[in-house]
């Protein structure tokens, strides 16, 4: 206990000494956030505190130091996260590099792999992106049909992927590739990591209804990844990205937590909205924020509960696909409620008679109609619920 | 606030687990209900759980309870509802224990609680009125005040466990007008006195509920319960642990339907195969499951709450009330319907859970009532 007071009085004393002021304030857009990569361009603050916080590791905090990580173990990265927030400090990275394939490098890498991909990650000098969907493999991603083919110490790789987020900005994909024809469509597929750079890789980004491009179709004519970038075995990677596809879920539920100061909804209403004394007066909008704001209360409960449950030892389960369900469910609700109250107001694309907040407003609900359809649509998840937590039959 | 149960907790929900599949069954809320058992329940089972601690579990030791928390209460309560069990909890421990324990005078408290944690002595909080729906503070009963104490007048509906009942607790006005939250006082009286009579109410899930008539009846000012005129700061507090411990067994009863379904759905068989393969079906058992997740973190943080003694206990107990208001009948009507034709027929047990989930639905408040209380809880 005293070691680890110990450690937290410290912890607060260096953040207190090195965190930039400017990286105290709370974060608007995700483009705020440091995505780290070769390309990317930081205000000085940004690119001090990602420096001295990857110096010691704390990018990544619980990844052993040889890696480029903090060696803390649970209850320090704990302390960690703890007196960050206290201070109100942002992270200093964020990414598929520290969410997904570094994570899965550390329970599935070889030792090579490790040392090569993790101590850029953590420093933020490589992004990664995901390919996984194909044209003619969404929900049923294992059909997917990218083929690798085994040509001296390379595979050689032609086929395309499809809404592969921030390809335009990665440097590196982990992907999958079909490996062997012939059998179950899940024992033919391999996982492999792939250099952006390498000759016959192009992107072109999609734009969305929203007017936004964070997803891009990612074609590959040729491309030579060699053998050495197999993550665990050949025809073995389907196992490889159901192990992250829970990391995935886990993580869209967690971004859709409402993390705004105060109740926007209100905010919303009361501008919009006539009001008696205080009272919102339509009470049809005041029972479906109310319905909201305790929707939105129970999913946090219920992560809550599901936190403490795995603390206590339990194994995580399939109940990723019910926060992944909920979440987007209830964020998808929250947008549309928004829309309903700023009325006539919400219909802005661009110009006069609109204001910024407005116009994101519309933005994001457009956006925000996406967020059933990617990272496994809601009747995905629902399928997945129901054959793997209720047994029902097939 | 750790959403998850300690090990003394989970031994006690073994045990009670236990108790509930070796003492009942839905076939004996079915032979309450067909014999026309006017007290609805069994006063030897009342007892057995009294010797197991379960009616003192929230009281303090003094009294002869066990001086726990509320968390272990909800335990207890959750199992009860997965057997529907019938036995008067909510309205001995939560409404009217509850309210002399934190209310009553040592005198009052020193009559009354240990003889009602050891199953002697039967209890009622009759505060509803016809016109009231689920206000509390709308009572229209009246108390006049009198030279040696008070007369009552009025009548109470829906009367929780009211029939059989050896002394109820009345709210009555004694000043102010009909809706004020000031004003209203509670009376602890026995069904004996002159003018009181109670009838027998015979609701859809046959339960045990009465009306209770005050023909000026006289009472003492020493059957007043805490301070005249501030009958609703008691009433308040109770209502709403009463409402966090109903949504305890609403989700035992929820979870109940949602099993029996479940195994409906994987043995009946249609067109050559299980309905449960039907994809139409699994989306809807599959939301029902998430419902019956999110009403147990809910009822879960409710019931901590209250043992952290927090202000925070009127807002969690209007979320999860809503939660479990919602959640209950959405199972309960789709459970009958997955279970087709023989989910209408009264020989099948899907039945009862049906009509329990209205009831409990409309104990202490619907969805409706309890979001609309959240918004001016949050002050919009």
């Amino acid at each position: 206990m005293d070691t680890l007071e110990q450690f937290r009085e410290e912890t607060r004393q260096w953040l207190l000494a090195h965190a930039p002021k400017s990286m105290c304030t709370p974060v608007r857009v995700v483009d705020d956030l440091c995505w780290g990569g070769r390309r990317a361009q930081y205000p000085a603050d940004v690119k001090r505190w990602l420096d001295v916080m990857a110096e010691r590791g704390w990018t990544a905090p619980t990844w052993p130091k040889q890696y480029g990580g903090g060696g803390l173990d649970k209850a320090e990265a704990k302390i960690l996260s703890q007196e960050m927030a206290k201070l109100g400090v942002r992270a200093p990275l964020v990414g598929f590099g520290l969410t997904m394939i570094g994570p899965l490098l550390l329970q599935e890498g070889s030792e090579d792999l490790k040392r090569v991909h993790l101590p850029p990650i953590g420093r933020g000098e490589i992004r990664w992106c995901q390919g996984y969907s194909e044209p003619g493999a969404g929900s049923d991603l294992a059909g997917l049909q990218a083929r690798a083919v085994i040509d001296g110490d390379d595979f050689v790789v032609t086929g395309q992927k499809i809404w592969t987020s921030y390809a335009d900005k990665a440097d590196w994909m982990f992907l999958l590739v079909r490996t062997d024809p012939n059998v179950r469509k899940q024992a033919g597929i391999t996982f492999l990591l792939m250099d952006m750079t390498s000759p016959g890789v192009s992107v072109r980004p999609i734009l969305l209804i929203s007017g936004s491009s964070p997803f891009c179709e990612t074609f590959l004519d040729n491309v030579r990844v060699p053998r050495s970038q197999v993550v665990g075995q050949v025809n073995g990677g389907w196992a490889m990205a159901k192990a992250l596809l829970g990391h995935e879920r886990t993580m869209i539920a967690d971004i859709f937590k409402d993390r705004a100061p105060g109740n926007p909804l209100l905010e919303l209403a009361r501008r919009y909205l006539p009001a008696s004394a205080a009272r919102i007066a339509d009470p049809i909008i005041r029972d479906r924020i109310t319905q909201l704001d305790m929707d939105a209360a129970c999913l946090d409960l219920t992560l809550k509960r599901s936190q403490d449950s795995m603390k206590a030892g339990h194994k995580p389960g399939p109940e990723t696909s019910m926060f992944k369900y909920y979440g987007t469910e209830t964020n998808m609700r929250r947008r549309e409620l928004m829309l309903a109250i700023a009325g006539p107001q919400g219909l802005g694309w661009e110009g006069a008679g609109f204001d910024e907040s407005e116009l994101a407003l519309t933005r994001d609900w457009l956006r925000s109609r996406g967020n059933s359809i990617e990272g496994g649509t809601s009747e995905i998840q629902l399928n997945i619920i129901a054959k793997r937590v209720l047994g029902l039959p097939d | 606030m750790e959403l998850i149960l300690n090990e003394e907790q989970q031994l006690l929900q073994d045990t009670a687990r236990e108790f509930v599949n070796k003492n009942s069954s839905l076939r004996r809320v079915r032979t309450l209900r067909d014999s026309g058992d006017p007290l609805g329940y069994s006063r030897t089972l009342w007892g057995e759980m009294a010797k197991l601690g379960w009616l003192g579990i929230i009281f303090p030791e003094e009294y002869g309870g066990a001086g726990l928390g509320y968390t272990e209460l909800m335990v207890i309560l959750e199992e009860l509802g997965r057997g529907l069990l019938p036995e008067p909890f909510i309205s001995n421990i939560l409404l009217a224990g509850n309210a002399i324990a934190i209310g009553g005078s040592p005198a009052q408290r020193q009559a009354v609680l240990p003889s009602l944690i050891s199953g002697d002595l039967l209890l009622a909080l009759a505060h509803q009125e016809s016109r009231s729906r689920y206000n509390p503070h709308d009572v229209e009963t009246q108390a006049q005040k009198t030279s040696s104490g008070w007369r009552l007048s009025g009548e109470k509906v829906h009367v929780l466990d009211g029939f059989g009942a050896d002394r109820v607790l009345v709210s009555a006005r004694t000043s102010g007008a009909t809706a004020d939250r000031a004003g209203m006082t509670l009376f602890l009286l026995d069904v004996h006195a002159p003018g009181l009579s109670i009838e027998r109410q015979w609701r859809i899930d046959s339960r045990n509920a009465a009306i209770v008539r005050l023909d000026d009846v006289a009472a003492a000012g020493d059957d007043v319960l805490g301070k005249v005129d501030h009958g609703s700061d008691i009433l308040d507090t109770v209502i709403d642990r009463a409402t966090i411990g109903l949504c305890a067994e609403m989700l035992g009863g929820m979870n109940a339907a949602l099993s029996m379904t479940l195994d409906y759905l994987k043995t009946r068989v249609q067109f050559g195969v299980p309905i449960g393969s039907f994809q139409a079906l699994k989306h809807r058992a599959a939301k029902m499951y998430i419902e019956t997740e999110l009403a147990r973190s809910a009822v879960m943080a409710a019931h901590k709450t209250i043992d952290e003694d927090s202000q925070r206990v009127p807002a969690l107990a209007s979320i999860a009330k809503a939660r479990c208001s919602d959640a209950f009948v959405l199972i309960s009507n789709e459970a009958v319907q997955m279970h087709g034709g023989i989910g209408m027929t009264d020989e099948h047990d899907i039945g009862f859970f049906i009509k329990r989930a209205r009831v409990a639905e409309m104990t202490f408040g619907t969805a409706a009532y309890h979001r609309n209380r959240f918004a001016e809880l949050q002050g919009y």
